[in-house]
């Protein structure tokens, strides 16, 4: 279909690389990004499931905070424990607001001391997310956007294949740490991580090598172009959570199932925006919670489809769903009530009209593989 | 010899004596990406011109099949409920949906024909 705005959309540095490649251009948060090339959507998530995809992810937001005691600024505004990040280490935490709810979701890397954090936020909170680190922490820590970087994501089983022949350093990172490498003579910031539940790697670069980075990951046997679209499924599949729709400033960090990013020295000393209220939910629980839905039938539930019990009465609402290629079947993830969070709970599931039979079910839906062996962890971190 | 039609819903129609068969489009299954899905009526089903008359659905999204002429369903594809993936591969043909028995042959007038439809979307971009 035509893009009537098409004309005031970022593009990012892999945008003629995509149109190369044959990818379907769509709006997302802003910018002209690829949702699928021609292999379509279920071929590129069964790929990354079992080699290796690159994603072009230059969209997200890349901050650096560097600082005295950046890390405990930091921690006044997210309730994961940063300043016990070791460095070349990596957490996964939350900005939340004075209610507890979440403002978004971000990667934070002690890149080498804890006066050096480099963050990875979502592309349609990052305007956002800067204000606010600028409002709160702006005085006493220098707050840098990165514009002129690029991030590429290379996941899938293979991924550590690729990165042996290209950059062997990095192949000795455990999953969650930070590094520095040179890939192809191109310098990198690298985190094991990724948006897909398997292992692979993220990668920092300068946007005027980004495509050449690209191309050179491509050009590896085993990697193959993947979309925003498979991206998706991918993510929904290993349970991991999007933003603006699994979690928002409507939820909490416990009610989305997330309190394990809470420190243990930050859920008793507190210190973050929203303390009282995450406190008292975890000692006492919340009304609702985030749980996995699997469809008994095969109709894809979507996002806002009604969640009910036996007797029609509203349990809850789905906030990701749809079709998982690896599982060969709808997969969905949603907000139940405190008493039906249960595995194994049977529950309906109101599409279009019709009340359709559904269970409760544990996540991932597919195993995470992330790459947890022992070794050096981290190169150039010195 | 079998004529036929087109909405600007992307659906297609084909009469083939006294029943129509309906189907969508190989630009719409091309726009909707790889199937997984599809709900179809009841044979049996009484549809009015543009009502719903089934389901599709890719890995990205729900969308609508609307009728292209009323009439009553006569018969659905169950293959397309064990294999939605019928309908990339062949939307003109296997991937077809549901065979209506048109109540009123005059509504294919305002149908677009081939070469109509080929115009059309062109010219969508």
């Amino acid at each position: 279909m035509a893009e009537p705005h098409s004309a005031q959309l970022l593009h990012t540095p892999l945008h003629a690389l995509h149109r190369e490649l044959g990818a379907r251009l769509v709006p997302f948060a802003g910018y002209d990004m690829p949702v699928q090339y021609p292999a379509g959507i279920i071929a590129e998530h069964l790929h990354c499931r079992a080699a290796a995809g690159l994603f072009d992810v230059s969209h997200m937001g890349q901050v650096t905070l560097t600082g005295p005691d950046a890390a405990a600024a930091l921690e006044t505004l997210v309730p994961g424990d940063i300043t016990g990040l070791a460095a070349g280490h990596t957490r996964y935490t939350l900005f939340t607001d004075e209610t507890g709810g979440i403002l978004d979701d971000l990667m934070v890397s002690n890149a080498g001391d804890p006066d050096h954090l480099f963050l990875v936020v979502n592309a349609a909170c990052k305007a956002e997310d800067v204000a606010h680190l600028r409002r709160h922490i702006g005085r006493t820590i220098e707050i840098r956007e990165l514009t002129d970087r690029a991030l590429l994501a290379l996941q899938g089983p293979r991924a550590g294949a690729v990165m042996a022949r290209l950059a062997p350093d990095a192949v000795a990172m455990n999953f969650m740490t930070f590094g520095r490498a040179s890939i192809g003579g191109i310098p990198c910031w690298l985190t094991r991580s990724g948006y897909t539940g398997e292992d692979g790697f993220e990668l920092s670069v300068a946007a005027e090598a980004a495509e050449k980075l690209a191309r050179l990951l491509l050009s590896q046997p085993e990697v193959k172009p993947i979309g925003l679209g498979a991206r998706d499924s991918l993510r929904l599949e290993a349970g991991l959570c999007l933003y603006g729709h699994d979690i928002d400033r409507s939820t909490t960090p416990v009610e989305a199932g997330l309190a394990w990013v809470i420190g243990k020295r930050r859920r008793e000393a507190g210190g973050f925006p929203g303390d009282a209220v995450v406190r008292r939910q975890l000692a006492e629980g919340t009304q609702r919670r985030r749980v996995g839905i699997r469809p008994d039938g095969a109709a894809p539930a979507r996002e806002q489809t009604a969640i009910v019990d036996a007797g029609g009465a509203t349990l809850g609402v789905i906030t990701s769903g749809g079709y998982g290629p690896s599982v060969g079947g709808p997969v969905a993830m949603g907000y139940v009530a405190a008493g039906s969070t249960a595995e194994g709970t049977p529950v309906g599931l109101v599409v279009r009209g019709q009340n359709r039979p559904a269970k409760i079910v544990k996540l991932p839906f597919v195993p995470h593989r992330y790459h947890k062996a022992p070794g050096r962890d981290v190169p150039g971190t010195g | 010899m079998a004529e036929t039609r087109f909405t600007k819903e992307h659906e297609w129609i084909r009469i083939e004596g006294d029943v129509a068969v309906v189907g969508i489009t190989d630009y719409a299954q091309q726009q909707l990406g790889d199937i997984v899905y599809v709900e179809l009526p009841a044979a049996g089903k009484t549809l009015k011109k543009g009502d719903e008359a089934a389901v599709v659905e890719s890995v990205k999204a729900a969308s609508e099949v609307y009728a292209p002429l009323s009439g009553e369903v006569v018969a659905a594809n169950a293959a397309l409920t064990d294999n939605p993936a019928l309908v990339n591969a062949s939307p003109a043909g296997d991937g077809w949906f549901l065979k209506l028995k048109p109540a009123d042959m005059a509504e294919l007038k305002g149908l677009m024909d081939e070469a109509a439809y080929k115009a059309y979307v062109e010219g969508l971009g």
